[in-house]
């Protein structure tokens, strides 16, 4: 799982090629609560870094997805909107949301390793 | 006054069972426990959930006048409530607003029990001090208050102190639980059968540690307790009403007692009976209705409402998801015209505009025990 990289805001981005697969991380499905509707964008959309991409809505509080890097949508999760648990019962796997392909693949750089992470979730 | 988030008896239980604790009225309350919102919601609906709602506010109201001078405040028939019988009441302003709302219990011919909001507490004994200056209020400090709701609450209850089985809704009766002196009502604000359960702050932990060695009984959040008790189609004051609001607007009519009403044999004589009455005869601006979403979106409270022409027609004062029903609801207020069961509207979600309809309430029906 070396080629998983984080984010502050806790998604994760799983690098396979050029392309990437985003989710939010078990942190972050745990402090939402009941996932209970994901609205996803279609595939080919084209992203700025910093758009806000997706939206989660647990029971309690709505959130959202933003990617930290320029890249196109290129497939999406089609279960999620009828199985939005899927996010809390598996957030590293079948709770996955997109696949994505950065416009600058150095841009990944940027983002935190597994164990940089694990330290952030420690401080929260 | 210091930040800190005050605590309730239960805390520490909350903490050891994994409550998430946020701040809710100025106490540290659990948001939820491991099993999260909606398994809390459903084991509610169908066993037994007890909640800690030792913030709220524990008052005794007595005096030879008491309950006439109680009926100066509250739009019921408080003369009328036998010994043990309890009402649900909204406390008016001068303008008809609503103060806040309260359950309140003749515990004797001249002795009175309420229960108020926690965020209201401090002002509602200001304003009772204010207008019933021939009484005696007390503030029941160190008692805490446990409710225990759900369909199998009532065989629960009722096998640890028989003296229950005979109660119906909206009645109480001073028993004894694991040999704890408690007063139980037959209420709740979750639209199932249930108790409410008043007991001295010292015992509280030992009695609720004992409930929940039962296999029916789970500990439940306040996220589970504003599911549950939005699906019951439940108002909750400084959401659904406050002191902006009437009860004529809030749709709470039904709490206005009949004898009070314009052609009743004491109508008015309230705080702002001239307000609330005129609305009675004369209709109102705006009214609140429940609301079903088309879809899974929550709407929440804030989301605004529009008609087919994009013009705001209204607001939603509470939504979510309701866990029993696997849908989108919520209530909020609407502009006079818009106010019938089936009108088509649209909520704004994000920009988007989320096809609702004004729906009947209670979304899940209520199934309180009438003996």
């Amino acid at each position: 799982m070396s080629n998983v990289k984080y984010s502050e805001s806790h998604e994760w981005f799983s690098v396979n090629g050029d392309e990437v697969t985003v989710g939010i991380t078990e942190f972050a499905q745990s402090q939402l609560g009941d996932v209970v509707f994901v609205e996803l964008p279609e595939a080919g959309t084209e992203l700025s870094a910093g758009d806000e991409v997706a939206v989660i809505e647990s029971v309690k509080a709505a959130g959202d997805i933003s990617l930290p890097f320029a890249a196109t949508v290129i497939a999406i999760n089609a279960a999620l909107p009828d199985e939005p648990e899927l996010v809390n019962s598996d957030p590293m796997g079948a709770g996955w949301f997109m696949r994505v392909r950065p416009e600058n693949p150095a841009d990944l750089d940027n983002l935190l390793s597994a164990d940089a992470y694990a330290a952030l979730v420690d401080s929260e | 006054m210091s930040n800190e988030a005050r605590k309730t008896p239960l805390y520490d239980l909350h903490v050891e069972l994994g409550g998430k604790m946020v701040p809710f009225a100025g106490y540290a309350m659990p948001i939820q426990y491991r099993a999260g919102i909606v398994q809390e919601h459903l084991h509610t609906r169908e066993a037994v959930g007890v909640f800690d709602v030792s913030h709220m506010g524990q008052l005794v109201v007595s005096g030879s006048d008491a309950a006439t001078a109680l009926e100066k405040l509250l739009p019921i028939d408080v003369q009328a409530l036998e010994i043990n019988q309890q009402c649900y009441a909204v406390m008016t302003s001068e303008t008809g607003g609503i103060l806040d709302d309260l359950i309140i219990t003749r515990w004797a011919e001249n002795e009175f029990f309420l229960v108020v909001n926690a965020a209201t507490a401090a002002a509602d004994i200001a304003h009772l001090q204010q207008h019933l200056r021939g009484c005696d209020i007390r503030v029941l400090g160190q008692q805490a208050l446990l409710a225990v709701q759900g369909p199998k609450a009532g065989e629960l209850i009722g096998e640890l102190a028989p003296a229950t089985r005979a109660l119906t809704f909206m009645h109480g009766t001073r028993v004894e639980l694991f040999g704890t002196d408690c007063y139980v009502t037959r209420s709740g604000y979750t639209g199932e059968d249930g108790f409410e359960i008043s007991v001295a702050a010292s015992a509280v932990e030992s009695v609720a540690r004992k409930l929940l060695e039962d296999g029916r009984v789970q500990m439940i959040g306040l996220g589970a307790r504003d599911t549950l008790r939005l699906e019951a189609g439940l108002c909750l004051y400084g959401n659904d009403m406050d002191s902006s609001t009437t009860p004529v607007e809030a749709s709470l009519l039904w709490s206005i007692a009949k004898p009070r009403r314009a052609d009743g044999a004491k109508a008015g004589g309230f705080l702002g009976a001239d307000v609330v009455l005129g609305q009675i005869a004369e209709g109102v601006a705006r009214k609140r209705v429940g609301f079903s979403v088309e879809g899974k979106i929550p709407v929440r409270a804030g989301a605004d409402v529009i008609d087919e022409a994009g013009d705001v027609v209204g607001k939603f004062t509470s939504g979510g998801y309701g866990p029993t029903l696997g849908a989108a609801i919520g209530m909020g207020y609407v502009d006079r015209g818009y106010e019938k069961i089936g009108t088509g509207l649209q909520a704004l979600v994000r920009g988007k505009a989320i096809p609702i309809v004004v729906a009947r309430t209670p979304f899940v029906p209520q199934r309180y025990y009438r003996g």
